[in-house]
């Protein structure tokens, strides 16, 4: 199954539900990750963010870059979002890199 | 699954990591198979670690959108989970009490005698419901008066004593002082049964009696309700008299410092603590709570036992399913760092609960937390609750995506 190639995060501007419409390979999450080496608060992402098909936005079809773009995008205000913006806030740039990174590596991005 | 040159850099990526893994060995014993418990032993034994879970429970009957089986939106069943996945995952599971836990030899005691030794336990108790601290409220009288605080019969018990309720009648719920498991749950439950009320028995009242003068997302529920329900729902905080200091169960009365309130249906949501167990290996303190570190969740009170979810406390971290599941995974890195004889780097952690007002309205709270000063303090800038502003949509997309955490946690926990 090819992914989708386009992708957005909801936002609170225009089409809340954008994201809902991206039906994304739905392949299961029965195995959990492994956090051994998992960067500070990468592993929390997975509580919201699976590989799996849900209303909350699947990271597969994300780089490392898009993620780490976005979380830079939340967290300075230059996109709005029903909640990332508050999260975001929490990480620096280098978090949010080491954490994107880590959810390339692990599968959960591209 | 189409291979491509990015899976096969994955794959590669996660073999290079492979040997690190391997010298990982321990023997960890999880006790509870809740949201933390059943969260870390999952991850616990995904990094190669012996790992029992002990949990009495064939089933587990999940707390979070209880609150909209009780206003009859949903069902029961819809909360309800197995451990064959961990059981599929090789995780030894026994169906017992842990009845007496002997942390100077690293051991734990089960409810027929069996012994089960352990370089680290992790204990994920959740709360008992403080049957002692409310007078007039133990459990016989949460037959009559349910708590419906831990999902189950209890939640049915809530539902059902509603729908036999004559329209015109008063629903109260009373909610303890901080700390206690889900903090906007009472609200969320105020909003959703305010909800049954307005499209079942349009004459009925609601009111909560509060033992604080301050609660979680208040301004949002609080707007909510006069622009929802009118004036269906009333709030009577700690200075208004709200504070409920005893109960009379035969006769559904509420009673506070300024009166009685008497109820047709009354849920009464008591004063709670950490698990039982807890409490008697003395891993809890004076409060009730088990102090942990913020690194390791290693208890203060006990070296080698890690606390994780609602019985744990050690800053601003709210009493939830998701922080018990970040807690579980930031919990097993630290475990299996400690096993390889290395430090643990502090983690961060993430909190994000929603709450239903109606079926196509949500609310949320977010926080991050990090280490300081022994405690997991809130980082400062991040968190906070969804606009107040915020149109009729995101309302609406807050409430799709409230399904969406639950369809991903409770996969990730148990699926």
């Amino acid at each position: 199954m090819k992914e989708r190639k386009t992708f957005r995060f909801a936002t609170t501007t225009g089409g809340a539900l954008t994201a809902l419409l991206f039906c994304l390979c739905g392949s299961s999450l029965a195995a959990p990750q492994d956090v051994s080496q998992s960067p500070p608060g990468a592993s929390a992402c997975l509580g919201c963010h699976s590989a799996g098909e849900t209303e909350l936005p699947s990271l597969k079809a994300l780089s490392a870059l898009d993620i780490e773009t976005a979380m830079d995008a939340f967290r300075s205000g230059g996109r709005d979002a029903t909640l990332m913006n508050r999260i975001a806030k929490g990480f620096t740039p280098e978090e949010s890199r080491a954490i994107a990174q880590w959810l390339a590596t692990q599968g959960h991005a591209k | 699954m189409r291979l491509t040159r990015r899976t096969l850099l994955a794959a590669s990526a996660a073999a290079l990591a492979a040997p690190a893994l391997a010298q990982t060995q321990g023997k960890v014993v999880v006790i509870g198979g809740g949201f933390g418990g059943a969260s870390a032993a999952r991850f616990l034994h995904r990094m190669g670690l012996d790992v029992t879970l002990i949990e009495p429970n064939a089933q587990y009957i999940s707390c979070p959108f209880s609150n909209a089986v009780i206003a009859g939106l949903r069902d029961l069943s819809q909360q309800t989970f197995t451990y064959a996945a961990l059981e599929r995952q090789g995780i030894r599971l026994v169906r017992q009490m842990a009845s007496k836990i002997d942390n100077s030899v690293r051991r734990v005691t089960l409810a027929d005698g069996v012994m089960i030794s352990y370089d680290r336990l992790v204990l994920a108790p959740g709360i008992d419901l403080n049957f002692e601290a409310l007078p007039g409220y133990d459990e016989a009288a949460s037959n009559l008066m349910p708590h419906a605080w831990k999902a189950g019969a209890q939640t049915m018990l809530l539902r059902q004593q509603l729908e036999a309720m004559n329209d015109g009648g008063t629903v109260i719920i009373s909610a303890p002082a901080n700390p206690f498991r889900c903090p906007p749950g009472p609200y969320e439950r105020a909003s959703l049964i305010a909800w049954y009320l307005k499209n079942n028995k349009p004459k009925s009242k609601l009111l909560i009696l509060d033992s604080k003068d301050a609660f979680s997302k208040q301004s949002l529920f609080t707007a909510a309700w006069k622009e929802i329900y009118g004036d269906r729902v009333e709030w009577i905080g700690l200075s208004g008299g709200g504070k409920v200091i005893e109960v009379k169960a035969k006769d559904k009365i509420f009673v506070t410092e300024f009166g009685e309130h008497k109820a047709d249906v009354g849920n009464v949501i008591p004063p709670q603590r950490a698990g039982k167990i807890a409490i008697s290996a003395g891993i809890a303190d004076q409060t009730g709570w088990c102090p942990i570190d913020p690194v390791t969740f290693e208890a203060k009170l006990a070296p080698h036992i890690h606390v994780i979810g609602d019985a744990c406390v050690g800053g601003g971290m709210p009493k939830s399913a998701f922080s018990a599941n970040a807690q579980a995974k930031a919990c097993a890195y630290a475990i299996g760092t400690l096993l390889r004889g290395e430090n643990p780097a502090e983690p961060k952690l993430i909190n994000t609960c929603y709450s239903l007002v109606k079926p196509d309205y949500a609310i949320s709270v977010a926080g991050v937390y990090a280490p300081a000063k022994g405690l997991l303090a809130d980082v400062q800038g991040a968190g906070g609750v969804s606009a107040a502003n915020a149109s009729a949509s995101v309302r609406a997309a807050e409430a799709q995506y409230a399904d969406g955490w639950y369809k991903t946690i409770t996969q990730e926990v148990f699926g």
